[in-house]
């Protein structure tokens, strides 16, 4: 018979291989899938896995989606080592296109050619401002933050859309629900001349390296955490689990703000209402699987990305819906959830089914280890 | 003249606020068993796909609602199977089934976008349907909606007059306890999760089949989420989520009422409405934390290790 025995001291090992076995399972699944839709699975896989990273046309158009998954699930991955739910990550993008429109339509030819930074901060800001009602609302009622940052998604949604069908809508647009392209000035630069790749794929590369340095090596962002797993402890120590609410939300409000300004004044030049792809609901699997480590969320973001443009190209080759995509996301997180198990726990064969205690010493310690990791 | 129109606006609230109360309902059983389910919006979505496909090709209302239960059910039980047997942690499992449930059913639903369903003969009760007043108010709702209310009454007493459901809130409340008497805590937790996805299925059918007709992309627009909320507002009690169900279908209805009306308000932000509402509420009950305290069950949201 199987069964789960609970371990002494929780697997690193298991901690880091759980992705990559996820990865596995989904693969397999997605195998099954295309076998059971009458399609070729050697040739679906290859659109999934292969071919995202088969050229440099495609690696740039591997980075324009990466980008914003790496920003949103940084902050994601800070909010949640802090035990804070922020699932309204798509609301906080939308924002920060919004804010970033604003800007980019007061360009005008003479403007400088900087004007985009301009708009990118306006983007932060948008994005921290949404993330900061869901703070407040917490702090100052305590009203649930998972279901009012999900609840100000469609707020958002609705306000994008007022936007671009009323006072922002393009006179010239043949009646299209989107505002005029924006002058290159508030446009941000490629990164080689001709590539759609552009400067904010290195930005979130920097701010990946920087949210490392932030969690691993400075103080608060020690608290950060203390505050998220023991909050007892970190109340003891003296630090304010007040604050940390705070930091996580305009600190994953502000990055998934920055994506959506990168996103109108990058790819799409634009603000339409099909800026928001769902990026903001990808990026808690991609804070999941990358390990909440804001390095480890570069590599999940790359994978993510290869499911967004396997999903595209099974459509325009397959003839397959696009949101195949969603599908192996979702199962993706689940086959990491259960793969997940194994930190926890070790599997064991045995014949017979043992009784409780006749194991009692590490039955006992594992009681121990676990009531220790919830307090 | 007055008075009919304000039945038909309850009577189209009621109408609006079953899908609502249905789903709620399945996640009061759910956490009364101590399992929060954050998939509720994926379950209902994949639910009002298979109720929408089996309506198209069954031309049953009965099939259609039976395949949405099915599925919603179905999918619960992978949803149970995670955080009972595998303690995963249930926020995660539950986002990982509302994340997939919205993918999944956009990817199986592309063919039935088109579709639409045979018209119905309008529900109601013959002659006591054509009452004035009365009439809309009382005796002209699908049958579903009158099947909700027996819903309502049914889980009040099975969980409050019930042995069965004396056993379910004592595993939702102590687990321990409840294991140390000899229930069996995991298999209850499964069945609870699996009942109550099953109602979030007939939410999910009710909106495709019955109240939109259509099948949309994401049409759950959020329903679960609200419905999530509605049972913290209705402090676990069956009835409250019904009235608190009616009530949000009313705030929906005061939407579609005031767009109709032609007020000079552009109709997104009578969109944001119910969303709005149920922000609102969130921190209308947060306000008084010790009475939430006092109702909540007390392992909701935690792990039960047997033996340990």
């Amino acid at each position: 018979m199987l069964r789960l025995e609970p371990r002494v001291e929780p697997s690193r090992t298991m901690a880091y291989l759980s992705p990559l076995l996820a990865l596995v399972l989904t693969v397999l699944m997605g195998a099954a899938l295309f076998l059971a839709l009458g399609k070729d699975p050697v040739r679906g896989l290859d659109m999934f896995l292969v071919e995202p990273l088969a050229s440099w046309r495609a690696l740039g158009e591997l980075s324009i989606k990466a980008t914003p998954l790496i920003l949103v699930a940084l902050g994601l991955s800070v909010a949640f080592r802090s035990n804070v739910w922020n699932i309204g990550a798509e609301g906080q993008f939308i924002l920060g296109s919004v804010f970033a429109t604003r800007v980019a339509l007061m360009a005008t030819p003479s403007s400088t050619p900087s004007l985009f930074v301009l708009a990118l901060l306006a983007g932060v800001a948008g994005g921290m401002l949404w993330g900061g009602i869901v703070a407040w609302l917490r702090d100052r009622f305590s009203a649930n933050e998972i279901l009012v940052s999900l609840m100000l998604v469609y707020v958002a949604e609705a306000l994008l859309s007022y936007l671009v069908s009323g006072p922002w809508k393009d006179p010239h647009g043949y009646n299209f629900p989107q505002t005029a392209t924006f002058l290159d000035a508030a446009r941000v630069p490629p990164l080689v001349a001709g590539s759609r790749a552009n400067v904010g794929l290195p930005l979130a590369l920097v701010l990946a390296g920087l949210g490392w340095v932030f969690v691993n090596r400075t103080y608060a962002g020690y608290k950060l955490e203390v505050g998220g797993l023991a909050p007892l402890a970190a109340r003891y120590a003296g630090f304010s689990s007040r604050s940390a609410l705070w930091t996580a939300f305009l600190v994953s409000g502000g990055l998934a703000g920055l994506a959506g300004a990168l996103e109108v004044t990058g790819p799409d030049g634009q603000l339409t209402t099909h800026v928001p792809l769902g990026y903001g609901f990808a990026a808690i699997i991609v804070a999941f699987v990358g390990r909440l480590s804001p390095l480890g969320v570069i590599f999940s973001a790359v994978l993510m990305s290869m499911f967004y443009i396997g999903g595209e190209m099974s459509q325009s080759r397959l003839g397959l819906p696009k949101s195949l995509t969603g599908v192996f996301q979702g199962l993706l997180l689940f086959a990491l959830l259960t793969c997940d198990t194994l930190i926890g726990y070790r599997l064991r064969f045995s014949r017979e089914r043992s009784l409780g205690a006749s194991r009692l010493p590490s039955a006992l310690a594992a009681r121990t280890a676990a009531a220790s990791r919830e307090g | 003249m007055q008075v009919e129109a304000l039945a038909l606006l309850l009577a189209a609230s009621v109408n609006s606020g079953t899908a609502l109360a249905l789903a709620a309902l399945g996640l009061l059983v759910n956490e009364r068993a101590g399992v929060l389910n954050l998939g509720a919006e994926g379950l209902m979505l994949v639910a009002a796909i298979a109720g929408f496909a089996a309506a198209v090709h069954t031309h049953s209302e009965f099939l259609a609602f039976a395949a949405g239960a099915a599925a919603a059910g179905a999918l619960s039980f992978l949803f149970a199977l995670l955080v009972v047997f595998l303690n995963t942690n249930q926020y995660a499992t539950g986002l990982a089934l509302s994340l997939f449930g919205s993918g999944f059913s956009a990817f199986v639903g592309v063919p039935y976008t088109q579709e639409t369903l045979a018209e119905r003969a309008r529900p109601g009760l013959g002659a006591l349907a054509r009452l004035p007043v009365l009439g809309p108010l009382l005796f002209s709702f699908h049958p579903i909606v009158y099947l909700t209310v027996l819903f309502v009454v049914g889980v009040s007493w099975f969980l409050f007059r019930s042995k069965g459901g004396l056993v379910l809130r004592a595993v939702g409340e102590s687990p321990e306890a409840a294991y140390a008497l000899g229930y069996p805590v995991r298999r209850i937790r499964v069945l609870a999760v699996v009942a109550g996805g099953a109602l979030c299925g007939l939410a999910g059918a009710f909106i495709s089949v019955v109240y939109t007709p259509l099948w949309v992309e994401g049409m759950v627009a959020g329903k679960g989420w609200i419905a999530l909320a509605l049972t913290t507002f209705a402090t676990w009690r069956p009835a409250r989520v019904l009235l608190g169900a009616y009530l949000f279908g009313g705030v929906t209805m005061l939407e579609l009422h005031l767009q109709g009306e032609g007020v000079d308000v552009p109709m997104q932000f009578l969109t944001m409405l119910p969303y709005l509402a149920t922000i609102v509420v969130l921190v209308l009950i947060a306000r008084n934390p010790t009475w939430i305290r006092a109702n909540m069950p007390a392992s909701l949201g935690k792990a039960f290790h047997p033996g340990a």
